[in-house]
């Protein structure tokens, strides 16, 4: 399975990377590499087997419901680059 | 043409849990900002989220009480998109493997018919922080106190037809989730909030037609004017020959109307994928048995046993079922005075009346229980009546102590003792011989008339005391 370059650039705008227009190309046969290594396991027979989650054969351990963490804002945001009234600042966001 | 209104629900519920679903901060809402935010909420490098016990209990305790297929094993996944009130980038919820299944239940009508609403599915995720726009020139305040508080995507199927039965929905969805104790379901605190799918097709259609998804629709009210104001834009595009396009849009309760809120490159494209900090759920039969058998008495079993054991109409039980505390209120006032239907219709009419006049709610009832039926007893008893006990309800109601103390320090007491009442109607008798002779000489229409004079005078005398059936009686006897 090929993939266009018209979709590489979709997938790096939701996933906010940015891909010059001399990268793109080469992204572009990079990505087209992978899924051909995913057209081959996709021909494996998977009938009966249970979709996996999570490599490790464990299950989650759960934690009692009990509040554990103090106030630590002071030190959050003395590394923040901006911050007021307790708040943390960020270019304005609007819809 | 007519058009079908098709409305899905889509309800965030926060759970009531103390700490965070992935972290140990506090949930307190009104918190200083950013005060309970801790390194996993903030997304710190190298933090791993742990999986809080009684959020997972919470999300099957509301399963069993839908009577939903429980998931022995459900998994987390991470949802992404960038927002600055989503820290990491995405929001870990459930996608494909959610906690609790196919489920259904029955909501009322204020007309009495019911109806059951299907639920397709509900998954537990992480809240995200909240957004300030306003104060900051050019900048977003971020608070990220409620980022990680547990929710439960509750998802309808598309069974609801209107405005009402959303509202009903919403109500019966409420009362749910507050008997079983998994939220406080406080709506103005952002507890419960609301989602509307809404898509319109002509009547007979059975396909479905394009939809639109309105978001922050946060009180019963505005999800109603809502889907009115929805159903009228997409009825008049239909009409135009327009096609609706799927979409989000978002309620603005000022103007009452719905705006497109998503450009279309950020259009729903999450990229799932199975979260890699967290390993799949597991849970026994025994948990889930455990979690059963602690299960409440639950509002639609409550309802069918108020119209059984006391012979209440539907709405009177839904009204009465509403709420755990309401319903035991009734059910100990029901118990004090012995008749269920008079109890039934004062706490409906009197107590709702002066909590809702009084912005007031029933667990801050200023009137326990016991002492409203202590008054009921004694209409019952005749010591009082209907309209007296209004008056010692308000007078209790301001906190000046209990039915019978009133009664006495008022001297509201009704006159049934036959020697008084007699005493009194024979002086009204005497001073007013002219009346007599005049009720001597008429015929049966104009006596009753002049019945009505000697009983005016009577309860006059006896300041509204005496028992206006015994003066009937013993007047029609002196007349006679």
């Amino acid at each position: 399975m090929a993939i266009e370059q018209g979709e590489v650039e979709k997938i790096a705008e939701l996933a906010r990377i940015r891909i010059s227009k001399e990268e793109i190309g080469d992204v572009t046969q990079r990505i087209t590499e992978v899924l051909q290594m995913v057209d081959q396991l996709q021909a494996v027979d998977t009938r009966d087997i249970e979709p996996m989650a999570n490599p490790l054969d464990a299950t989650q351990r759960l934690r009692p419901d009990e509040v554990t963490q103090s106030n630590r804002r002071d030190a959050f945001q003395a590394i923040a680059p901006a911050v007021e009234n307790g708040l943390y600042l960020v270019p304005k966001v609007i819809e | 043409m007519q058009w079908e209104t098709i409305i899905g629900l889509e309800v965030h519920l926060q759970l009531a849990t103390k700490s965070k679903i992935f972290s140990g901060s506090s949930t307190t809402f009104g918190a200083e900002p950013n005060t309970q935010a801790s390194a996993v909420d903030l997304a710190m490098p190298g933090m791993l989220p742990v999986l809080n016990e009684q959020a997972v209990r919470y999300a099957v305790k509301f399963g069993l009480g839908i009577g939903a297929q429980i998931s022995k094993r459900s998994v987390f996944d991470r949802k992404n998109y960038f927002y600055p009130d989503l820290p990491k980038g995405y929001q870990i919820s459930q996608f494909d493997a959610p906690i609790v299944g196919k489920g259904s239940f029955e909501i009322l009508m204020e007309d009495g018919s019911s109806r059951t609403i299907g639920i397709t599915r509900a998954h537990l995720e992480e809240d995200a922080g909240k957004s300030l726009h306003e104060d900051f020139n050019d900048h977003t305040g971020i608070d990220l106190n409620r980022a990680g508080t547990p929710l439960l995507e509750i998802v309808s199927e598309p069974d609801i037809r209107s405005a009402a039965e959303a509202v009903a929905y919403l109500k019966a969805l409420h009362s749910l989730v507050t008997y079983l104790g998994i939220s406080d379901g406080n709506m103005a605190e952002g507890s419960m909030r609301c989602d509307v799918n809404i898509s319109l097709r002509p009547i007979g259609s059975k396909t479905l037609g394009t939809r639109a998804e309105i978001k922050n629709v946060n009180s019963f009210r505005f999800v109603e004017k809502a889907i009115h104001h929805e159903f009228q834009r997409q009825a008049d595009i239909l009409e135009d020959g327009g096609k609706i396009t799927q979409e989000t849009r978002l309620y603005d309760a000022d103007r009452d109307e719905t705006r497109s809120m998503r450009s279309k490159e950020v259009a729903n494209d999450y990229r799932y994928f199975p979260e890699p900090d967290l390993l799949p759920v597991v849970i026994d039969d025994i948990y889930i048995e455990s979690i059963r058998e602690s299960l409440p008495e639950l509002p639609v079993e409550k309802r069918s046993r108020f119209t059984a054991q006391y012979g209440l109409g539907p709405y009177d039980a839904n009204v009465l079922s509403d709420s755990r505390p309401l319903a035991d209120y009734f059910e100990t006032v029901a118990g004090e005075c012995g008749d269920a239907k008079i109890a039934a219709n004062w706490v409906q009419v009197e107590l709702l009346g002066q909590l809702n006049r009084a912005g007031s709610a029933i667990e801050k009832c200023p009137v326990s229980a016991t002492a409203l039926g202590a008054l009921i007893s004694r209409i019952l008893d005749k010591t009082i009546s209907g309209k007296m006990a209004k008056q010692v309800f308000e007078s209790m109601w301001n906190g000046e102590g209990a039915a019978d103390d009133i009664i006495e320090a008022r001297g509201l007491l009704q006159v049934s003792d036959t020697a008084a009442i007699d005493a009194i109607v024979d002086d009204v008798l005497s001073a007013s011989a002219a009346q007599v002779q005049q009720y001597l000489d008429s015929d049966e229409a104009k006596r009753k008339k002049l019945v009505g004079f000697f009983v005016g005078q009577v309860m006059k005398l006896s300041k509204g005391q005496a028992n206006p059936q015994m003066v009937n009686e013993l007047l029609a006897k002196k007349l006679a």
